[in-house]
């Protein structure tokens, strides 16, 4: 066994572990840190396919933007755990057993037709070749147009986000500057004309 | 030597995960978002390891935006549930029937 198949199948079982422990786990913030923890081991499974960018970008964006935000929305909501779990047994046979026929169907399938010809692994790259280059060149010439609808999607994502949680509650206090820069002398100041006080004898 | 075997049952398995979560958590919509999560890193998983053993960076270009999509589904489910969460006091999916006929 290389060293590389003993990473291989240590991150694997680390991830299938914390995969199953966020499908279980009664405490749906350590389901979220049990998600983190998969996806940092997937991160360490694509480094070994040479997919340095996209590995890093996973932990970057996927670790510390999204898993973030689920761990935010889970603590700031009240939630009653225990109505939450009350259907887990009962519906724990049918999940098993449509994952394992999932697993047993595709297993069938993969293990037989998807096997490449012996002596047709890829070569390991050399050291002075750049994946985020490469993909950077990809990016913005074959894949440009792909590339700006991604990014209409997330601004669409955006706007949707705070769209949705945008509320104006009454009886909060806010400024209008429209009408803090329209006004006039007129409706603040009072000229008024008045005699001058007698000193008292 | 790992092979594409390998990658392609763990990507079954943890998609297999994420399925049986949607059965397993069907009352906890945060649980549910987070099975999806799952399913999709799967899918990436698929895409990574066809285009390492493929030759072909193509693979790498699609996880690139379904990582894209998944984070502006991410953002907006949340959304949806917090405002949910305003209005019903509840993340229950049973309680959701408002639509209901």
């Amino acid at each position: 066994m290389t060293f590389e198949l003993f990473i291989f199948y240590l991150f694997a079982a680390v991830l299938v572990f914390a995969a199953l422990r966020v499908v279980t786990v009664r405490n749906p913030v350590h389901a979220v840190l049990f998600l983190v923890l998969a996806f940092f081991s997937s991160a360490a499974l694509w480094l070994l396919l040479e997919a340095e960018f996209l590995a890093l970008v996973l932990v970057l964006v996927y670790v510390g933007a999204v898993m973030v935000l689920f761990l935010f929305v889970v603590m700031m909501l009240d939630i009653n755990v225990a109505v939450l779990r009350e259907g887990f047994t009962r519906y724990l046979p049918v999940g098993l057993l449509v994952g394992l026929a999932i697993v047993a169907e595709m297993g069938l399938v993969l293990v037989r037709y998807f096997v490449l010809p012996p002596g047709s692994a890829p070569k390991p790259v050399g050291p002075d070749f750049s994946n985020t280059r490469m993909l950077g060149d990809l990016l913005y010439t074959h894949y440009v147009y792909p590339f700006e609808i991604a990014a209409a999607i997330l601004l669409v994502a955006i706007v949707a986000a705070i769209a949705l949680t945008l509320r104006r509650r009454p009886g909060t206090k806010h400024q209008d500057p429209a009408a803090q820069i329209a006004v006039r002398r007129r409706d603040r100041v009072r000229l008024v004309r008045m005699d001058a006080e007698k000193k008292p004898e | 030597m790992i092979t594409l075997q390998d990658y392609l049952v763990l990507g079954a398995i943890l998609f297999c995960v994420g399925v049986a979560g949607i059965f397993l958590n069907r009352k906890n919509v945060i649980v549910l978002l987070m099975s999806i999560e799952l399913m999709l890193l799967a899918a990436n998983m698929n895409f990574v390891a066809f285009s390492y053993f493929l030759g072909n960076a193509a693979g790498q270009v699609f996880v690139f935006f379904i990582l894209t999509v998944a984070a502006a589904e991410s953002a907006i489910g949340l959304a949806i549930l917090v405002v949910l969460f305003r209005n019903r006091r509840s993340i229950n999916v049973e309680d959701i029937d408002t639509l209901k006929g």
